[in-house]
C-alpha cells in the first residue's frame, strides 16, 4: 500500500444522513403525537399557546435560521480557502448558538416562576389538556435544546479544526458533516415555532 | 478493490455564497409570512403551518443541506423517511377517525 490516504467522503455524507433520519424519526413520533394530543384537546392547546411568549419564538427562529446561514456559508469559505472568514462563520454560529440557549433560559425561566414546570403542583390543576399541552411543550423543547449543546460542543471542536488547518480546502467532511447535524437542529425548529408559538 | 471516492476526485461546481443568502432571505419571508397568517385566523395559521413550514424544511433541506447537490439514493434515504413517518400519521388518524 502507498502512502495514499483513502478517504470516502461519499460515504460518510450518507452515514451521516443514515444517522439524521433516524433523528427526523425521534422528533417525528413527538409531531405525531402532537397532531393527535392536538386533535383530542384543540381549545386546551389553544388556550396552552396563549400562555407562551411568540415574540420570543418567533426572534429564536431568526436566530437559528442566521445561524444555519453562517454556517452554511463557513463551508463555502473553506471550500475557498478562506481561512479567517471561515473561522469568523463559525464563530458568528456559535455565538448565535449560544443566544437561541439564553432566550430559551428566559423563557422557561419565566414559565417556571409561573409554576409551570413538569410535575409542578400548578400544573396538577391545570386541565388535562393544558397538562399534555406543556407535557409536550418541556419535552420537545427540552430535547430540541440538548441537540442545541451537543451541535455547539460539535461545531466548537469544528472551529478547532479549522484553526488548526485540520478542516482545510482540500479536506472538510467534518465541517460538512457538522453542519448537517446543525441545520437538521434549524429544521426541527422550523415545526416548532408554529406547533407550539403559533398555536393559539 | 481500493476505489474509494474522493471529494476531489471528480469536481463537481459548488455553490457561492449568494444562493445561500437568497435562500435566507427566502426563509426569514416566509417566517414573516408564517407570523402574518397566525394572526389573521386559526385557520390561516393551520394552513401556514401545512404550507409554509413543509416549504421552509424543505428549502433547508435542499440548499443548506446540501441534497440538491447530492446522488439519488441521499434523497431516496430523506423520502423514505417522510414516507413512513407519513404512513405512521396516516394510519394514527385512520384509527382516530373511526372511534
Amino acid at each position: 500500500m502507498s502512502g495514499h490516504v483513502h478517504r470516502d467522503d461519499l460515504g460518510s455524507r450518507l452515514g451521516m444522513w443514515l444517522f439524521l433520519v433516524t433523528e427526523m424519526v425521534l422528533f417525528g413520533g413527538l409531531f405525531i403525537g402532537y397532531s393527535y394530543m392536538r386533535y383530542r384537546y384543540p381549545a386546551e392547546f389553544h388556550h396552552g399557546g396563549m400562555e407562551l411568549n411568540a415574540t420570543l419564538g418567533v426572534i429564536n427562529t431568526l436566530v437559528l435560521l442566521t445561524s444555519s446561514l453562517t454556517v452554511v456559508l463557513s463551508i463555502v469559505a473553506v471550500q475557498r480557502g478562506e481561512k479567517q472568514r471561515a473561522m469568523a462563520l463559525l464563530g458568528t454560529t456559535l455565538g448565535l448558538g449560544l443566544t437561541f440557549l439564553v432566550i430559551k433560559g428566559f423563557e422557561w425561566s419565566a414559565k417556571f416562576h409561573h409554576g409551570l414546570y413538569p410535575n409542578s403542583a400548578h400544573l396538577a390543576t391545570l386541565p388535562p389538556g393544558e397538562q399534555v399541552f406543556f407535557g409536550l411543550y418541556f419535552t420537545m423543547t427540552g430535547l430540541h435544546g440538548v441537540h442545541v449543546i451537543a451541535g455547539l460542543s460539535v461545531l466548537s471542536v469544528m472551529l478547532w479544526w479549522v484553526a488548526t488547518d485540520r478542516i482545510r480546502q482540500d479536506r472538510y467532511i467534518h465541517l460538512e458533516n457538522s453542519g448537517l447535524y446543525w441545520h437538521l437542529v434549524d429544521v426541527i425548529w422550523i415545526f416548532l415555532l408554529p406547533l407550539f408559538y403559533l398555536a393559539a | 478493490m481500493n476505489d474509494t471516492l474522493h471529494s476531489h476526485e471528480a469536481p463537481i461546481e459548488h455553490p457561492g455564497y449568494g444562493t445561500f443568502i437568497g435562500v435566507w432571505l427566502l426563509l426569514l419571508l416566509l417566517t414573516g409570512c408564517l407570523v402574518g397568517l397566525s394572526h389573521v385566523s386559526q385557520t390561516y395559521a393551520v394552513w401556514g403551518l401545512m404550507t409554509l413550514t413543509p416549504l421552509k424544511a424543505g428549502l433547508v433541506f435542499y440548499y443548506f443541506m446540501h441534497l440538491k447537490y447530492e446522488g439519488p439514493v441521499f434523497k431516496v434515504v430523506v423520502l423514505v423517511t417522510l414516507g413512513t413517518l407519513l404512513i405512521f400519521f396516516a394510519l394514527l388518524f385512520s384509527d382516530v377517525a373511526f372511534r
